[in-house]
């Protein structure tokens, strides 16, 4: 970068994304319009290792130091992983009596459908769980004041014990949490320690099972998030960096390091939703406000829908069986396909491709690392359609071709008497039917036409399969963004500030008190905003967003509602109503005359902008497509051999029309251009795909 | 013939539009027993036969089965009547026809393409009350069906896609809770529509012919896979008998009896020395008896598609009349029990031709348990609800603790949500210790629930089972627990004559009734269980120290770590 001045003012913005396999990190100068991407690889056990060293190479090729850095926006899955692997904290759990074992007994459900096997193993052992007298009643009223004194023996035992967090959830604390609050305080003040999680503050909604599980997660996960970040930002201190640390949440907004520390649920899907923040911007910037991302990694295939610029947040999810987090995010759906992905014949003669995986390591037959049987990025190799001399992510130095076409030969070829090319081409069509199945849950099943939406593909492989996704979805096209492999890095730069508040309403519509309703609006507003200012980010504006989860007295299901509050915070009966059946018709087709609502929840997002990234920093440089051209070769499509044109997707200059057949090579993604699309590049390097008139 | 990927693709398509189904009611649906419990179901069947064709995965599995025979009264009726039209949809409860009890309402509506008939949606859900002389349905001493709710037979609730508002006010006037019969009517009728949506846009892309074609080669492929799992076990007949502890009105016990035979790549299930039809709810029709087979079939051979193709290889042998070949007017609305029973045989009897496959038996029993009564200021309440237990102890490890039951995939509502709907308070939601049953791999635990009454007075039923004969462990494990419920009134510690069914027990303000659950039966001997397992279970208090004695051979000492010397030379002597 130009100015490589030691002593300029800090200016530069970089986000970092840490994924199982890859760092990837995007640096911002906002001041000169310049934009970098780097990508190193993660390192196992300590991410911040591959984290300040990834970081600290961006710099130095511009011949900076980490002192012109103004902030470090990152993705992490520290906290997933955790959760993944059950390494969090030791945790005890101190609840009403009578209720140790609820969350162990969940809400009595079994992993799958069919098969009656498989245990589940809380994160809090039955032993660490101790009950406690205290009784309120769904109504609020205490039937039965806090034993403090129980709370205190309690807090001793677990302490003694080795336990490092705490969590208390007290049975209908959403309704009146002072009995917990009174034990949260007891506990604090014999047991100096950070992590004592009170389920009232954690998530004071209805629903015992799912408060105790997002609350005894969160104790579970502090002391590893908190140290791990605490460790970061030391790091990034003593590297001589002045720029704030922000750790990207689930819900897309970025929050401080010590609202991630006092609430690190709300990190477990940080990276998949800095991509989706990512997405929504470029496309929108490009023209495209209603678009479906497709992550294709090794494993997974991770769909999310933005209609109109914004994403579709999700209440809850679940990590594993009986791992219920509920918390505001991104709402991605993921499938068992990717390119790790396993094609196999069963024994009624039917080709399946996955849920199995040979993910990265030992991965694909063409890895040549002992793994046998062919997966999707066999498949794709086979056809010609990816490079076996050029890996992508440039950890292989080649791809096995023969190994690749052996193992689709001998699992899916011979059982179903087909050509070996014939087995391949199925094998991706396969595959390619469930990610349609997934694009078609997330678009036709929530009432939305695909014929409205463009396809975003991202990560390695996902453009290998955007034509064909098109084709079995109706999509109208399709927008390659520039860097495909480094989304998640890009949109930490992005993202805006959130904070999320929550609060169990439960009453019908007709008499509720809407003053209340008003000053709590009001309050978690101030809170929300409170926290903004704290946070010295510098923000463009400062907005909230409110939603009723509401039903029709007696369903147990909501939809949530999304409210306009009027200047004087005062909602009316009759606009809730009316917000309630609009959101209900689009929801179900028809409304229900006469019968009466109910508000359960009151759900507030107050939200501070940051200055966006200007995607204009990567647009290509001028050239000619000629010198973009780098070769050809031969690709299977539709049951014959196609000549295909190879091109340095980086070098092609704006506005030029690629026509399939083509693939288009980058250092971190392919793209397959089918025959029948061409590619336009618009004046941002995106690559638009598009059907041929 | 359709070529195999074209076929892969159909699969999950078809599948897709049996499953969006099924979300679609749960999320518009009204009573809780759709919504939460997912008590419905929603699938595709055959135009001439009714064979399922597909089936929703995230329903009640039992109707699996059972869906075909109800699709196949709707195909008889329509023949007699012979006024079949695009837009009509039939509606019925008809236990002897449609399978499973009076709860549940079978919609089902014809599909056609191009003015021909090519296959029916159905839809299926239990509704929440439906008349007789229990709130909820499950009349524990019912004789009759006219006892446990209004009969329908099948009836066009719309007649070429208008509702026939007769029969939703006929509807409507038999239940105590109108709006959600109204509610769930409604959302029934969306998950239809919807189908009929998706099935118009695949049949757009890919031709009738093509879909057709992708149907019966499913089910043909759904058939051969089973031939090939069968034929993987060795050939014999494997036999089990189990009983059910009565039917509510005489207290006798009733056999349920299997002799389970392979030869080759076909079984035979034979239940002739089962019981003969009883007075009390717990009979069960044939369509409703082969489904139950199915279910369990399935928890076995999970690779299996559900589809009719799976019963092909597969002949039944049912004495008529028995408790298993219920017809007009047997009251049946006790069916869970009686299936749950069949599945326990056809687990115990494949566990001695396959115990590496087979699980032991899970808890046996759904407690269908309600309380209900009047508010103060007159307004009816009735809380109804299922109640879990523990899972049978299998090859791979424990049974889990506290599940939902092999017919079902249902939660359980949320104490929370309850108490917020219900005058009631829960003093107690606990596992329940030493109910699991012992062995190498131990069952899950059950549960204990202890609810207070909060206003003056309420009425109390229950309908359960495993009371006197408990879930049964497979492949040398014990048994499970059995299921106990208690009331106190005036001051007296109550138990219903019939154990675990009872009407209208008496609670006032500031009573409590505790029912406790079975676990599931265990898995191989206990004495082979490692003695460091055992002391967990002891430390957490799953088993006691005196359980891990006499069924383990363990002693535990105070600190919860083995006496190995103690254990050793206990299992020794056992040994001897």
């Amino acid at each position: 970068m130009p100015d490589g001045s030691r002593n300029a003012p800090p200016r530069i913005v970089v986000g970092v994304d840490v994924g199982g396999t890859f760092t990837d990190i995007f640096l911002y100068d906002e001041a000169n319009g310049i934009a970098r991407t780097h990508k190193v690889p993660s390192t196992r056990g300590d991410q911040s290792v591959g984290f300040l060293d990834g970081v600290g190479d961006g710099l130095r090729r511009d011949g900076l130091d980490f002192s012109a850095l103004a902030a470090v926006v990152h993705g992490t899955t520290v906290g997933t992983n955790a959760l993944l692997e059950r390494k969090g904290a030791k945790t005890g759990l101190i609840t009403t009596a009578g209720f140790r074992d609820a969350l162990e007994m969940r809400r009595r459900d079994r992993r799958q459908t069919w098969g009656l096997w498989g245990e589940y193993v809380p994160v809090i052992p039955r032993d660490l769980r101790i009950e406690v007298p205290e009784r309120v009643l769904a109504d609020g009223t205490v039937r039965t004041a806090v034993d403090l004194g129980a709370v205190r023996a309690a807090a001793k035992a677990l302490r003694e014990a080795g336990c490092d967090a705490v969590a208390i959830v007290f049975i209908n604390a959403y309704a009146n949490p002072a009995n917990e609050r009174a034990a949260a305080e007891a506990v604090r003040a014999i047991w100096p320690n950070r992590y004592v999680s009170a389920s009232s503050d954690i998530l004071p909604e209805i629903r015992e099972f799912e408060r105790s599980s997002t609350t005894t997660l969160n104790a579970y996960l502090q002391p590893v998030v908190a140290s791990y970040l605490a460790a970061l930002d030391r790091r990034l201190g003593e590297a001589g960096s002045r720029g704030q640390l922000l750790i990207v949440q689930s819900n897309g907004g970025v929050m401080s390091v010590e609202g991630a520390a006092r609430l690190p649920i709300r990190t477990a899907l940080s990276g998949p939703a800095a991509g989706v923040i990512a997405a929504a911007h470029i496309a929108s910037t490009a023209g495209f406000p209603n678009i479906i991302t497709g992550d294709m990694g090794g494993t997974s295939f991770d769909v999310a829908l933005i209609a109109g610029g914004k994403s579709v947040l999700a209440a809850e999810t679940k990590i594993d069986f009986g791992m219920t987090l509920r918390t505001p995010m991104i709402e991605i759906t993921t499938i068992g396909a990717g390119g790790g992905s396993i094609a196999g014949v069963d024994r009624g003669g039917l080709l399946q491709v996955g849920p199995e995986s040979a993910g990265s390591d030992p991965g694909p037959a063409c890895y040549g690392k002992g793994q046998t049987r062919p997966t999707v990025t066999d498949a794709n190799l086979v056809l010609g359609r990816i490079n076996a001399a050029r890996p992508i992510g440039g950890k292989l130095k080649s791809l096995d071709l023969e190994a690749a076409k052996a193992a689709v030969a001998r699992a899916v070829a011979e059982p179903l008497g087909l050509d070996v090319m014939a087995a391949a081409e199925a094998i991706v069509r396969v595959a390619n039917s469930r990610m349609a199945g997934a694009i078609r849950l997330v678009s036709i099943e929530r009432g939305h036409d695909p014929k409205r939406f463009a396809l975003m593909p991202f990560g390695g492989a996902g453009a290998l399969h955007a034509g064909a996704l098109m084709k079995e979805t109706g999509l109208a096209s399709t927008l390659v963004p520039r860097y495909p492999g480094v989304t998640s890095a890009l949109g930490c730069v992005i993202a805006d500030m959130r904070h999320d508040f929550v609060h169990t309403v439960n009453r019908p519509l007709a008499g509720l008190d809407l003053g209340a309703l008003a000053a709590r609006i009001a309050a978690v507003t101030k809170e929300g905003t409170d926290l903004l200012g704290a946070s010295g980010v510098q923000l463009d504006s400062v907005r909230s967003e409110i939603e009723l989860d509401m039903s029709y007295i007696g369903q147990t299901h909501t939809v949530p509602v999304p409210v306009a509050v009027p200047a004087d915070g005062m909602l009316s009966e009759h606009a809730i109503m009316a917000a309630f059946e609009a959101a209900y018709r689009a929801n179900f087709g028809r409304i229900l005359e006469a019968i009466p609502v109910r508000v359960l929840t009151l759900r507030a997002a107050v939200i501070g902008a940051r200055p966006k990234l200007d995607l204009a920093v990567l647009r290509p440089a001028g050239g000619a497509i000629e010198a973009a051209r780098t070769g050809s070769r031969q690709v299977w499509f539709d049951g014959r051999w196609h000549d295909t044109a190879i091109y340095d997707r980086l070098a092609l200059p704006c506005g030029v029309v690629v026509t399939g057949p083509a693939i288009l090579e980058q250092p971190d993604a392919t793209t397959w251009i089918d025959p029948d699309l061409t590619g336009t590049v618009d004046d941002l390097g995106n690559l638009v795909l598009r059907r041929r008139e | 013939m359709i070529d195999p990927v074209t076929l892969a693709v159909l699969k999950g398509r078809l599948e897709q539009i049996a499953d969006e189904m099924d979300a679609t009611l749960f999320r518009s649906a009204f009573n809780p027993i759709i919504a939460e419990a997912h008590d419905a179901s929603h699938g595709l069947y055959e135009a001439e036969t009714g064979d399922t064709l597909v089936q929703g995965k995230s329903g009640l599995p039992i109707f699996v089965g059972v869906m075909a025979f109800a699709t196949r009264a709707v195909i008889a009726k329509a023949k007699r009547d012979g006024d079949l039209k695009d837009g009509d949809v039939y509606l019925f409860n008809d236990p002897y026809d449609g399978g499973t009890h009076v709860s549940d309402f079978k919609l089902i509506r014809p599909y056609f393409r191009d003015g021909k008939l090519f296959c029916w949606l159905a839809s299926v859900g239990h509704w929440h009350d439906v008349g007789g002389n229990v709130p909820g349905n499950y009349n524990p001493v019912a004789t009759e069906v006219f006892q446990e709710a209004t009969l329908i037979p099948p009836v066009k609730v719309a007649r070429g896609g208008a509702l026939q508002q007769d029969i939703v006010d006929i509807l409507r006037a038999n239940t105590r809770l109108p709006l959600s019969v109204y509610g769930d009517l409604n959302g029934q009728l969306n998950a239809l529509d919807l189908g009929v949506r998706r099935m118009d846009d695949l049949l757009d892309e890919y031709g009738a012919v093509t879909v057709a074609e992708a149907m019966a080669e499913l089910k043909a492929r759904a058939g051969k896979l089973m031939r090939s799992n069968i034929a993987e076990l060795p050939d014999g007949t494997y036999s089990a008998d189990d009983w059910l502890d009565n039917d509510g009105i005489d207290d006798v016990p009733l056999k349920i009896a299997l002799d389970l035979t392979i030869a080759g790549e076909t079984m035979t299930l034979d239940f002739s020395r089962s019981a003969a039809p009883c007075k009390g709810p717990v009979n069960i029709s044939r369509a409703t008896a082969v489904a139950s087979c199915y279910v369990a079939l399935k928890h076995v051979f999970q690779d299996v598609p559900a589809n009719a193709g799976c019963l092909e290889p597969i002949s039944f042998v049912m004495p008529e009349p028995s408790i298993l070949t219920a017809t007009a007017p047997k009251p049946t609305a006790g069916y869970t029990e009686t299936i749950l029973r069949v599945i326990d045989v056809v687990f115990q009897a494949l566990a001695k031709a396959a115990p590496e496959r087979v699980n032991g038996c899970a808890y046996g029993t759904i407690n269908a348990l309600s309380l209900a009564g009047w508010r103060k200021d007159g307004r009816r309440w009735v809380m109804f609800s299922f109640f879990g237990g523990g899972l049978g102890g299998n090859p791979e490890g424990d049974g889990l603790n506290h599940g939902n039951a092999p017919i079902s995939t249902a939660t359980i509502p949320p104490i929370e949500i309850l108490e917020s709907a219900y005058p009631v308070m829960f003093r107690r939601w606990a596992l329940r210790p030493d109910s699991g049953g012992a062995g190498r791999h131990r069952g899950g635990l059950g549960a204990i629930y202890d609810i207070e009454l909060l206003e003056e007075n309420a009425d109390v039923f229950l309908f359960g089972e495993r009371g006197k004969h408990p879930p049964r462990g497979v492949v040398g494990g014990g048994d499970a627990a059995m299921n106990r419920f208690t009331w106190y009134h005036d001051g007296k510690t109550m138990t219903p004559p019939m154990v675990s069914k009872h009407v209208g027990a008496k609670l006032t303000r500031g009573e409590h009734l505790v029912l406790e659950t079975p676990g599931g039966g265990g898995y191989g001997a206990a004495w082979e269980r490692d003695p460091g397992r055992v002391a967990r279970d002891v430390r957490l208090g799953y088993i006691s120290a005196e359980a891990a004695r006499r069924h383990y051979g363990v002693i535990v000492g105070a600190d919860f770590a083995v006496d190995d010397a103690a254990t050793a030379s206990l299992r020794r002597r056992a040994a001897e």
